[in-house]
């Protein structure tokens, strides 16, 4: 992924609620990868972050048009850049 | 539904509205089953094709993907692959996308014609996706992926008759034959297949699709923001989850009452007919006091069945019950539970029957396991009855401060018992048997839909059948066998005596006396019968915990329902029995007084009913708990392991009250 500006790198759990990233890699296991993969965050995806639960966990993502909710601890595997 | 039927199997992820598809397809002529060896439910149904064609439908569990992670996905897989003995394949496959979601439906979509089994493509929730402004070129798509295509509403019912036409229409000439027609065409199968191993690849296969054929992007839907703004407000969030958790919870506590009463009394005026009707002897007492009672325990449970699936399959269908455990994943993680455990367990103290049912909504095995185990900790209202009568007959009527009543005090610190042992059972059952890494949280928030009746229904409909059939009938046959224990043998001298002076008193005209003389009999012939002499054998056992032989028979008929034990304390005490008030108001009367015979100490103290508290709080005292379990985990292990173990906590706990209450000097 080579874009002219450094892009910020974070872990999805860092984004802040109504904002956008791309997905870059996911850590962890092949299973929890292939998993998230499945439902559509494949790397270059856009994802949204809608929102945090209640009680701060888990999270609102939307995805290729689909609402996911995950857990923090699940985000954090998740590697972002800025859009 | 013979085997040489053709198969047909729907399949689709979650969400997809392929249940109400089935539902509309099949109508009632479905039933619930498991897979061998397995807890995935299996639904199959009966369906009648244009050409007069009887088809077996099969509903398969909803799956994200072809590559499986849970026993669900596996069933999936094996079923298109032709892999599992009692499924062998399928002939066709209709794989149902939500129309509103092409984009994503169309991965696992791609992944199903890669199989190569014929196959027909169903754009469910048209009029949605076309309330969304969404246009899907379906001539485009049917070209493209070489198989049928067809755009249907399952709630409507818009062409569904459309693709009963395409199920009837015969396969393998080109026609329906996804894997041919894919393999000629501009994506070639090759490339579907490896989409199936390749998420990334999966995907880019699948936007070039959409590109194509979608002719409107779908917008966010404001409405659905706009709810979940409210639902799962900071504030506002929980406190809707809290009043809807209290509406259910009302409703089969408090609601279902009435109904269980009418069932009560019904079956109470059936074996009245029968003792009317049938000579009185073995034959007339085993229709009455064993099979008519154990039916009438079984239809007692419909209407929270009922009551619970009706709320359960209009809180799942909507949408709410995924933003139910979006709220509460926090809370329930802390120890160690998803979300969706809350439910069951605040259902099961009504009752743990309705309870462990409703664990079917929980998705990991280990987390629907441990709810299971630890739902008949919390204490049910059949608990209350024996709590009321201990309660009244021993614990003084004081105050502390003034304004805290000691009775209801105690009452409370039993709930909290209850909770505090289910919270430490899942504890330790999460480090020990049912250890395993913490299952992937990660959940879809689906859009909010209208509930259909026709699937709240049928929902309802399956549940309870499944319930009569499998957990219905192990009920009844455990009645019979209490039935038999507490009858046979008949006869004892002193019983004969006592029914002899009672029918001279009735004669006479003495009818107290006779009522007094009949209650003796029924006393003498539960002490002399084999659940008598069980109580004695077991006395041994339970004279630890401060229990009698006359309480053991208590504990083992009221295996049949905890409730059970103040009658039957009742008949043991040679008093009326019949109705339950009036058995534990002079229950509560007499129970102090009871003196032993050999050292004519008290037998309760207060020490006793505590330990007898304590002893009910925790023990598996229920047939139908370990029928039920027995139904949703589809084994034995699982309800032996959970009758041992609370009944090993039950001795150990009241063994603690009992003998440590007289090292400390109470009575």
């Amino acid at each position: 992924m080579i874009t002219i500006e450094t892009p910020v790198l974070n872990t999805l759990s860092m984004v802040a609620s109504g904002a956008r990233a791309r997905v870059l890699h996911i850590d962890g296991d092949e299973h929890f990868a292939r998993r998230l993969m499945d439902l559509g965050m494949t790397p270059g995806t856009e994802i949204a972050l809608v929102r945090r639960a209640p009680f701060g966990d888990p999270i609102e993502l939307v995805v290729r048009g689909s609402h996911f909710s995950i857990r923090r601890s699940e985000a954090d595997r998740i590697h972002v850049e800025d859009v | 539904m013979s085997k040489t039927s053709e198969r047909v199997a729907l399949v689709g992820s979650p969400n997809s509205g392929k249940s109400s598809l089935f539902n509309r397809l099949t109508g009632l002529r479905q039933k619930v089953a498991n897979y061998p060896g397995v807890t995935v439910e299996k639904t199959v149904g009966d369906c009648v094709l244009p050409s007069g064609k009887r088809i077996e439908l099969l509903d398969l569990p909803g799956t994200y993907s072809m590559a499986p992670r849970s026993p669900d996905e596996q069933i999936v897989r094996d079923v298109l692959e032709g892999r599992r003995e009692s499924t062998d394949g399928a002939d066709l496959v209709v794989a149902v996308v939500d129309a509103t979601n092409l984009e994503r439906q169309l991965y696992l979509a791609l992944q199903i014609l890669s199989t190569g089994r014929p196959a027909i493509l169903v754009l469910n929730l048209i009029d949605a996706a076309e309330a969304e402004g969404i246009a899907i070129d379906v001539d485009a798509l049917t070209r493209r992926l070489g198989v049928p295509v067809l755009a249907v509403s399952a709630k409507t019912g818009r062409g569904v008759d459309r693709l009963r036409e395409a199920m009837d229409a015969p396969r393998g000439n080109g026609h329906g034959n996804g894997a041919a027609t894919a393999n000629g065409g501009a994506n070639g199968g090759a490339t579907l297949l490896a989409g199936a191993n390749d998420p990334a690849r999966g995907y880019k296969d699948v936007e070039a699709i959409v590109r194509e054929v979608v002719r409107r992007r779908p917008k966010p839907d404001p409405l659905r923001i706009r709810i979940d703004h409210v639902l799962t407000h900071r504030v506002f969030g929980p406190v809707i989850f809290l009043l809807l958790m209290a509406t259910v919870f009302q409703s089969i506590y408090a609601w279902a009452t009435p109904a269980m009463d009418v069932i009560d009394a019904g079956f109470t005026a059936l074996s009245g007919v029968v003792r009317a009707t049938l000579p009185a002897g073995p034959l007339q007492s085993l229709i009455a006091d064993g099979m008519i009672a154990g039916a009438g325990t079984v239809a007692s449970f419909l209407p929270q069945l009922v009551i619970l699936f009706f709320f359960l399959a209009l809180l799942e269908d909507s949408g709410y019950m995924a933003r139910a455990a979006f709220i509460m994943d926090r809370v329930m993680g802390a120890v160690g539970l998803p979300g969706r455990a809350f439910l069951p367990l605040l259902s099961s103290f009504a009752c743990a029957i309705p309870g462990i049912m409703a664990t079917r909504t929980i998705e990991s095995r280990n987390d629907r396991l441990t709810t299971i185990l630890i739902a008949p900790f919390m204490s049910c209202s059949a608990r209350l009855p024996v709590y009321a009568l201990l309660i009244g007959a021993f614990i003084p009527d004081k105050h502390l401060l003034g304004f805290v009543g000691l009775r209801g005090l105690t009452l409370l610190a039993l709930y909290l018992f209850g909770i505090a042992a289910a919270l430490a059972v899942a504890w330790v059952l999460k480090r020990t048997v049912l250890r395993g890494r913490r299952p992937l949280y990660v959940m879809e928030l689906p859009p909010y839909r209208v509930p259909t009746w026709r699937s709240v229904l049928l929902t309802i409909r399956n549940r309870c059948v499944l319930f009569l059939k499998r957990a219905g009938t192990v009920i009844v046959a455990v009645s019979i066998v209490l039935w038999f224990l507490a009858t046979y043998p008949s006869g004892h001298p002193e019983t004969r005596a006592l029914e002899a002076q009672a029918h001279a008193a009735t004669a006479a005209g003495a009818t107290a006396e006779a009522a007094r003389l009949d209650d003796a009999a029924a006393g003498s012939a539960l002490r002399h019968s084999f659940a008598g002499m069980l109580g004695q054998v077991i006395e041994p056992a339970i004279r630890p915990l401060g229990f009698d032989w006359k309480i053991g028979i208590g504990l083992i008929s009221s295996f049949a329902a905890r409730e059970v034990m103040v009658s039957t304390m009742a008949t043991i005490y040679n008093l009326e029995s019949g109705s339950g008030n009036d058995a534990s108001a002079s229950l509560r009367r007499i129970l102090p007084g009871v003196t032993d015979a050999r050292t004519g100490l008290p037998v309760y103290t207060p020490l006793v009913a505590v330990s007898l508290m304590v002893f009910f709080a925790l023990a598996c005292q229920c047939m139908s708990t370990v029928a039920v379990v027995r139904r949703e985990t589809n084994s034995w292990r699982w309800p032996i392991f959970m009758l041992v173990l609370m009944n090993v906590m039950a001795w150990g706990a009241s063994f603690l009250v009992y003998q440590g209450g007289r090292m400390l000097g109470w009575v």
